[in-house]
């Protein structure tokens, strides 16, 4: 296998529901064909500590809800030639974001979730990252090259965005996926 | 009196019309597609969404195809770079304006906003969204109403007034606060004059108002302020 | 009354005018009476009394004279002698000085000379020479007397051909050739048909139309009796923003004195002629002076613009044709059909015929209302007139055509004032706001606050307008916080643009001018607040480090 010609391909995963990665492994034999273009180098999937450098292609799912996520983003951005927000976290906020119409979200979700809904045991976990304030989309924070809305997106469409960028063409979005 | 015809272009093809025809009317009998979203047919235009802009050839201005009227002459352009760019515009600051969540709302797939993001490719919102928190008001026994979700379209204010004829539905407030009201600002199951025949929740192009249990799809029919109108006209 | 009677009681009223030695003008419009007016006119008529000179020396009320900076203004004729800051203790002074020894007190005048060479008043010739309040004073000055040549000598097509060749444009904002208007509106089908007067004013810092109500309200009048004869009128509305009662009780008095004269009526002044005018008030929202907004306000509907077409030429009130003009424009008329389209012609530039009233504001020494001929360059207008800036600071910019107008920078001063040379440069004449803004102001927090403006005044039709500019406003929040990115910058340019062209009525289309003119000609500010943090003016930034700021 000479890896040296494959794309180096990372996907990363914020604050999404894994649907999106899901969607990404759904797309079935496709993914063969894609395997020989192609090298996952940074994945939930894969067991990679550290986001490598040199990455070609970078999907990202979910919103940006912590600081932690804010560090990551804006880490792999810098080692990323084409960044891609996939699915509605990643391009909207979508549901992480709902939190966003409350007042002070980060304490109010917090307050639901581990106090008022807790069955045993209430208290607020301390020892994870912080969460800002709003969820944001990922464009909020870095710069992102491309979009593919969709909750989830439909593989074929991931597929082909994936496909035409590595054949060095720009993927038109018009008509190809809708929110939600 | 006889009706004379007019005769344009539109994208470069002539066409023949009957005098008054609005440019919208015009291109769609000729098989021209503009997009629309607070237009809908039997209904008084209301101009207001601009995403059925279109140029005219010789003025500096864009003019909504839904409302303005054809004339002898006219070269009508429908698609250019300029009119995607704005229609992507409308579409983009419609999202930001209120809190739309697609994967969590009644009308997820039969939305016509949802549908024109998707068919003008507008795969993100450079804008900050808004989120909003206004209360969803479901006093109503069948019909809810949730003002996050509106877009301002005032098709609900419409064929309640023009169709129905009872016009409870109404706007307070100007510009980003305006708010459909029922009634006299009140809650909808506190209205007296509310018939519940349910018209504003079928011509609702997104799912602001709904009907209580019943999937959006079965609920939305766009033909009915036109329906109505030619079984009264006959 | 007769047509003839207008010209006997002129005569009369002359003769009885000439009884009086000198006359006394105080103003008690809206821009002199919170500095005492009312109360310098009572100590005016109680000192003639002391110094028995009342059958010698009349105290009038009158309009504005446009100094509004040093009110109360008092005028004292014949030498049109301008007292300033007038307080009640000073008049004995004055009466006595000036009335009974023939001394004029100089150290009192007004001495800006500049402030009125350069002007040229036409639709405010009378304001502060007449009582508003008094009929006869206007017939006196001519009033009404072409409303008589109209009806005894003139065809209704006779007075648009005048109108036309006056080459009068809309002194609403829109500058849309009056005598054009007429045409369409006396041929459009449809019976009754309408005149509506606007004098909605809903700029903030805008009060010629108000001073031009309070000052000489049957000039208004009459432009109305004579455009309703020319376009075959039979109804007229003045909409008049309810914030100015001054001006609605004075033209509620104007009025019953034309009704009772019979210049307004079923039959005026016996010639079968049919007008009358009613008034009707606005909530104070600046949307509602568009017209058709304007339209929807007076049939008793929510304020909201439509698109047009249909036209108000065609179809205005209730469906039928309706002349909406402002109420400058009007006062323009009776001039005209006096003195002929020719004369009227003769002032201003060959496209931009006669005056136009501005009120000018902001950092600049004499602040008030003025009348100039089109095409007066700014320069003139700020320097000579407006006598500079205050405090010895250096001009920075100056906002022409209200909320939704251009802030044009010090390279543009010399640009002549018309329709087209302000358009061009991204500015619009609008109602005749002229902010003048020196260097302690920052041109993006000077943007920020007229979008805050038009945000707040949008009413919400369409998308553009409402959605549009209330992100504007978000990225105005971000930038002068310290949250500014370059590419907002970007998504400002290219927001205004949309908003610009998509928008239905005139509010949205114009409202992102202050944006627009800011970023075209003071966008190192722009990147200053965006990279630096810094504003130049120390406006921004106040929850931040103000010592930063400092630097
Ligand atoms: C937002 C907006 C506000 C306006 N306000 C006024 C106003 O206060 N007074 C006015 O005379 N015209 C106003 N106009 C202009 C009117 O729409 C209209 O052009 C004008 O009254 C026509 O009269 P004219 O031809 O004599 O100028 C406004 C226009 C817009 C778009
Ligand atoms: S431009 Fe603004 S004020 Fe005018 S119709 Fe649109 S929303 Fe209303």
């Amino acid at each position: 296998m000479v890896t040296a010609e494959k794309a180096r391909v990372a996907t990363i995963w914020l604050s999404g529901c894994s649907g999106c990665h899901m969607t990404f492994l759904d797309q079935d034999e496709a993914l063969i064909d894609l395997a020989k273009k192609i090298q996952l180098v940074y994945s939930p999937i894969a067991d990679v500590k550290v986001f490598p450098e040199n990455v070609d292609v970078t999907l990202v799912e979910g919103a940006v809800a912590n600081d932690h996520q804010e560090e990551m983003i804006k880490f792999a951005r810098e080692r990323t030639k084409i960044l891609i927000s996939l699915g509605d976290c990643a391009v909207t906020g979508n549901v992480p974001a709902l939190r966003n119409a409350w007042v002070k979200s980060d304490e109010a979700v917090l307050k639901r979730a581990y106090i008022e809904t807790a069955d045993v045991n209430p208290q607020i976990p301390t020892e994870v990252p912080e969460l800002l304030p709003k969820a944001h989309p990922l464009h909020e924070f870095v710069k992102v090259d491309y979009y593919i809305p969709g909750c989830p997106p439909p593989s074929g469409v991931v597929n082909y965005v994936i496909t035409e960028l590595l054949a060095g063409r720009t993927p038109n979005m018009e008509g190809k996926s809708k929110y939600g | 009196m006889s009706i004379g015809t007019t005769t344009l272009k539109i994208d470069g093809i002539e066409v023949t019309v009957p005098e008054g025809t609005t440019i919208l009317n015009a291109a769609k009998a000729n098989g021209i597609n503009i997009p629309t979203l607070c237009y809908l047919e039997g209904l008084t235009p209301w101009g207001g969404c601009r995403i059925c802009m279109v140029e005219i050839h010789g003025t500096p201005k864009l003019f909504p195809a839904c409302a303005t009227p054809v004339n002898t002459g006219m070269e009508v352009i429908t698609q250019s770079e300029k009119l995607r760019e704005y229609r992507k515009m409308v579409v983009q600051l419609l999202l930001s304006e209120r809190t739309h969540v697609c994967s969590v709302c009644v009308a997820n797939n039969a939305c016509e906003l949802q549908k024109l993001a998707d068919e003008l490719g507008v795969d993100h919102v450079m804008f900050e969204r808004n989120w909003t928190s206004q209360e969803i008001d479901s006093t109503h026994k069948s019909l809810v109403i949730d003002r996050n979700r509106c877009i301002l379209c005032t098709r609900c204010i419409r064929v309640c007034d023009e169709i129905e004829g009872v016009h409870i539905l109404d706007l307070k407030n100007r510009g980003k606060d305006s708010q459909i009201i029922i009634d006299l600002d009140q809650k909808w199951g506190d209205s007296d004059y509310c018939t519940s025949c349910g018209k504003c929740a079928k011509v609702c192009p997104v799912g602001a108002i709904y009907v209580e249990s019943e999937a959006l799809s079965e609920t939305k029919d766009k033909h009915i302020a036109e329906f109505i109108l030619s079984r009264r006209n006959r | 009354m007769k047509p003839a009677d207008i010209q006997k009681i002129a005569e009369h009223e002359v003769d009885f005018q000439r009884a009086y030695k000198h006359r006394i003008n105080v103003c008690t419009s809206s821009g002199c009476v919170p500095f005492g007016a009312l109360k310098v006119l009572k100590a005016f008529e109680e000192a003639v009394k002391e110094f028995g000179v009342e059958k010698e020396c009349k105290v009038a009320r009158t309009g504005c004279v446009g100094t509004c900076s040093v009110g109360p203004a008092v005028i004292i004729e014949p030498g049109d002698y301008l007292y300033q800051s007038v307080t009640p203790e000073k008049v004995r002074e004055i009466v006595r000085d000036h009335i009974v020894l023939g001394l004029p007190m100089k150290e009192n005048l007004y001495s800006n000379e500049a402030f009125f060479t350069k002007q040229q008043r036409i639709v405010l010739k009378n304001a502060g020479k007449i009582d508003p309040h008094r009929v006869e004073d206007y017939i006196a000055m001519g009033g009404y007397s072409a409303l008589v040549k109209c009806i005894t000598r003139m065809t209704p097509q006779g007075v648009i051909e005048e109108v036309k060749d006056s080459g009068l444009r809309g002194r609403g904002g829109a500058g849309f050739p009056t005598g054009q208007k007429w045409s369409l509106v006396a041929r459009a089908h449809g019976s009754p048909k309408y005149i509506v007067a606007n004098l909605d004013e809903g700029d903030p810092g805008v009060f010629a139309n108000r001073t031009l109500a309070e000052a000489d309200p049957h000039s208004i009048i009459e432009g109305m009796v004579i455009a309703a004869y020319a376009v075959g009128a039979e109804k007229g509305y003045i909409y008049i923003r309810a914030e100015y009662p001054l001006a609605i009780q004075t033209l509620k008095l104007a009025l019953e004195q034309a009704r009772v004269l019979t210049l307004l009526g079923d039959n005026i002044l016996e010639t079968g002629l049919k007008f009358n005018i009613e008034l009707r008030f606005g909530a104070g929202a600046f949307v509602a002076g568009e017209e058709t907004a304007i339209l929807a306000s007076v049939e008793g509907r929510r304020a909201n613009p439509r698109p047009r077409p249909p036209y108000p030429a065609n179809s205005g009130l209730w469906g039928k044709p309706t002349l909406i003009q402002n109420v400058e424009t009007l006062a323009n008329i009776p001039n005209i059909v006096h003195y002929g389209g020719e004369w009227f012609a003769k002032y201003g530039t060959p496209r931009c015929t006669g005056t136009k009233c501005f009120s000018l504001t902001g950092k600049i020494n004499n602040p008030g209302l003025i009348e100039v001929p089109m095409g007066i360059t700014l320069r003139e207008v700020v320097f000579d007139i407006g006598g500079g800036i205050p405090d010895g600071r250096k001009f920075k910019a100056v906002l022409v055509g209200g909320p939704s107008g251009g802030c044009l920078p010090e390279t543009l001063l010399d640009l002549p004032i018309d329709y087209e040379a302000l358009t061009r440069v991204g500015a619009i004449m609008g109602s005749g706001g002229i902010v003048v803004i020196d260097d302690q102001s920052c041109m993006v927090d000077t943007a920020k606050f007229f979008t805050d403006f038009c945000v707040e005044e949008s009413c919400g039709r369409c998308n553009p307008c409402r959605a549009g500019l209330a992100r504007v406003k978000e990225i105005f929040d971000g930038i002068t916080k310290g949250e500014g990115k370059m590419e907002d910058i970007t998504t400002l340019e290219k927001s205004s643009g949309y908003i610009k062209e998509a928008s239905l009525c005139g509010l949205g289309q114009t409202a992102p001018n202050p944006v627009v003119t800011t970023l075209r000609y003071f966008r190192e500010e722009y990147v200053e607040h965006v990279v630096e943090k810094k504003c130049r003016a120390g406006r921004c930034f106040k929850n931040l480090n103000s010592e930063a700021n400092k630097q």
